[in-house]
């Protein structure tokens, strides 16, 4: 089921005493069968978002639909979704196959299906998250992986349109977390459900959505998907939200940008002062500078992370030290030790003003 | 000599002052609960068996017994419901005044139980504000087992509304959100999953309120009139066995409150001692 939302705005407080806008006008199109991350740090609006499409609060003005249907007046039983909590929010009196249980159980009469039917679709479910065997248990009795998969059966029992789970993994640890994943991810294109789930956690939104929603400060930052998204992001908050960033502040011009004693050629960009952004990855070490970029740095740190190492690179023409990440080979070519004198090259520079994004891409490799 | 000096700081324990602190609170157990308690089964071991039945089973007596348990529980089931409500609209619902309110449910606690009394009975004697109308209504509050009811479940109230407001505070209303989420109605959520939470808080505040009330004097005499045979309760009871000197008397009664309320308060902590290990997972 596709779900449509148009111009959904909210804002907390009462009139006179600090109103803080918890949404901007918000329009968002979810296509069916689609898995869309809604990412932003605390207080962007991304949890009251997933709650109004829930029902579980009211917007103060716009519309969802639902497919064809319009939704916005609907009361959240009424909607045919199904919430995933942070929390699991299990009921702790009733075992786990009660749980999962309890939407069937709440059918009126007439659309209750018959004992064995629940047994039977219970069981089915609690086959599907792999905890047959815990059907008697309670859930304090499960770990927290366990019980945040009760809590997915249970939202899936009455068979929802959509699906939307607010921070769903975000109270286990990182190796469950991973795991769940997976799961989930394998278990959306099983079902074929169109949902929608809210994070903090960047690495989460980019490996499990087809499209990320970046939001901030009530209003959305960008739509896409997370390749585009890492790639090409529309703004400076969402590259600097999407993973470490290091700064580059000089004078632009004729088309090249000095700092101190260091110069990197930037063609296209404007004259003027500009402060230029890069990723870890893509700064590039050699042994010596070509003329495109002369960019003098000393090694600082080494923290060798799995498949790269980690370097901090000082300059005095930095005013916060970069961060580069090499491969091993590379690492080893270099002779990289603490204190060894490199030359950054830089792959791309990305440059963010009022005007948009702009990407420069520079002749290194 | 090395061995014993790691063994003895092995055995020693992290928090500090056992010994003294645990002296000190038997001390005061025994010297304020179980020397009055004591001096009690001293009186009873005056008589004999024959004479602790014949005083326990006289007639008026026993009828004090009836009316005692009828009010005890109707004021404890009418506790139950309105304390629960109470604790429900304070936990839940913000509103003007909240806090007042809140500090008001001790009020019973803090009020001397015989200005209690004085004031119910003014209030719903047949000259009383609201006795008055009452009467007219073919309703009568004092002197009946109605107005001791009200007496009791009046000083009993906060039993149930502070036993149960932290268990409420404690549930998370996620829960009632989930339950909404999946169809069900409030009548249906709060059967099944708000109610199975608070049982034990309610059944534990009901019981506790059951057996202050069983032993409620002060706030019940002026409102219940001692009409013998009907309105007289135990506890009026032992004070007039006190009052004709008669100990032994008092005390053979006494035992009986007693020993209902120990029997009882045990039900009732096996009883949550099993529900609550269930919750934290400890088998069916």
């Amino acid at each position: 089921m596709s779900i449509r939302i148009s111009q959904i705005d909210k804002t907390y407080g009462h009139k006179g005493s600090g109103r803080t806008r918890a949404l901007a006008p918000i329009d968002l199109d979810i296509r069916d069968g689609e898995l869309i991350g809604l990412l932003g740090p605390s207080g962007s609006g991304k949890t009251t978002l997933l709650r109004i499409v829930a029902g579980l609060e009211q917007a103060d003005g716009g519309t969802i639909h639902f497919g064809e249907r319009e939704v916005t007046q609907v009361h959240v039983r009424e909607r045919r979704i199904g919430f995933v909590f942070q929390h699991y929010a299990l009921f702790r009196h009733m075992s786990v196959f009660e749980n999962v249980a309890f939407g069937l159980r709440a059918l009126p009469r007439r659309q209750r299906p018959s004992n064995g039917e629940i047994r039977t679709r219970v069981m089915q479910l609690l086959e599907m998250v792999r905890l047959a065997a815990f059907a008697e248990r309670y859930p304090a009795q499960l770990s927290g992986g366990q019980q945040q998969r009760v809590a997915l059966a249970r939202a899936l029992a009455l068979k929802p349109d959509v699906l939307l789970l607010d921070e769903p993994f975000g109270a286990l640890d990182a190796k469950v977390r991973q795991e769940l994943r997976r799961w989930l991810r394998h278990l959306h294109e099983e079902l074929g459900f169109t949902s929608l789930f809210v994070t903090h956690d960047q690495e989460e939104a980019l490996e499990l959505s087809d499209r990320v929603v970046v939001m901030s400060n009530g209003r959305v930052e960008q739509i896409a998907t997370p390749d585009t998204l890492y790639r090409e992001p529309a703004n400076r908050f969402v590259f600097e939200f999407l993973g470490d960033v290091n700064r580059l502040e000089g004078d632009v011009a004729e088309g090249r940008l000095t700092c101190g004693n260091a110069s990197v050629s930037v063609p296209g960009v404007e004259p003027g002062r500009r402060e230029l952004l890069l990723r870890p990855h893509e700064v590039h070490l050699a042994e010596r500078s070509i003329p495109a970029a002369h960019l003098p740095v000393t090694v600082a740190s080494i923290v060798p992370v799995g498949a790269e190492v980690r370097l901090e690179l000082e300059a005095d023409w930095l005013e916060e030290p970069w961060l580069a990440s090499v491969s091993h080979a590379e690492f080893e070519r270099l002779g990289i030790a603490r204190g060894r004198r490199l030359f950054a090259l830089p792959s791309r520079l990305h440059g963010f003003d009022a005007a948009g994004a702009q990407n420069v891409a520079l002749p290194v490799g | 000599m090395i061995a014993a000096t790691l063994r003895r700081q092995a055995s020693r324990r992290v928090l500090p002052g056992f010994g003294l602190s645990l002296g000190v609170t038997l001390t005061f157990v025994s010297l304020i609960l179980l020397l009055p308690l004591t001096s009690l089964v001293g009186q009873l071991s005056q008589l004999s068996l024959s004479q602790y039945w014949f005083l326990i089973s006289d007639p008026r007596i026993l009828a004090s017994y009836r009316v005692t348990l009828l009010a005890a529980a109707v004021a404890a089931l009418f506790n139950a419901a309105f304390g629960l409500l109470m604790a429900w609209v304070l936990v839940r619902y913000e509103f003007p005044g909240k806090r007042l309110v809140d500090a008001l449910m001790d009020l019973p606690f803090a009020l001397p139980t015989a200005v209690a009394g004085v004031t119910l009975a003014t209030l719903y004697s047949s000259q009383g504000w609201v006795g008055r109308w009452l009467e007219t209504l073919g309703l009568p509050i004092a002197y009946t087992w109605v107005g001791i009811a009200l007496a009791m479940a009046f000083t009993s109230i906060p039993f149930v509304v502070r036993t149960v407001q932290p268990i409420l505070e404690d549930l998370p209303s996620e829960v009632d959100e989930a339950a909404v989420t999946l169809g069900a109605r409030d009548g249906h959520a709060f059967r099944r999953v708000i109610l199975p939470h608070l049982w034990p808080a309610l059944v534990t505040g009901t019981g506790l309120a059951f057996v202050r009330s069983l032993g409620e004097f002060g706030a019940v005499i002026f409102i219940a009139g001692g009409k013998p045979f009907e309105t007289e309760i135990t506890s009026l009871m032992i004070f007039v066995k006190l009052q004709e000197y008669d100990y032994a008397g008092a005390a053979a009664v006494a035992s009986i409150v007693l020993a209902t309320s120990l029997a009882l308060l045990l039900l009732i902590n096996l009883w949550q001692g099993r529900f609550i290990r269930r919750l934290h997972g400890g088998g069916a």
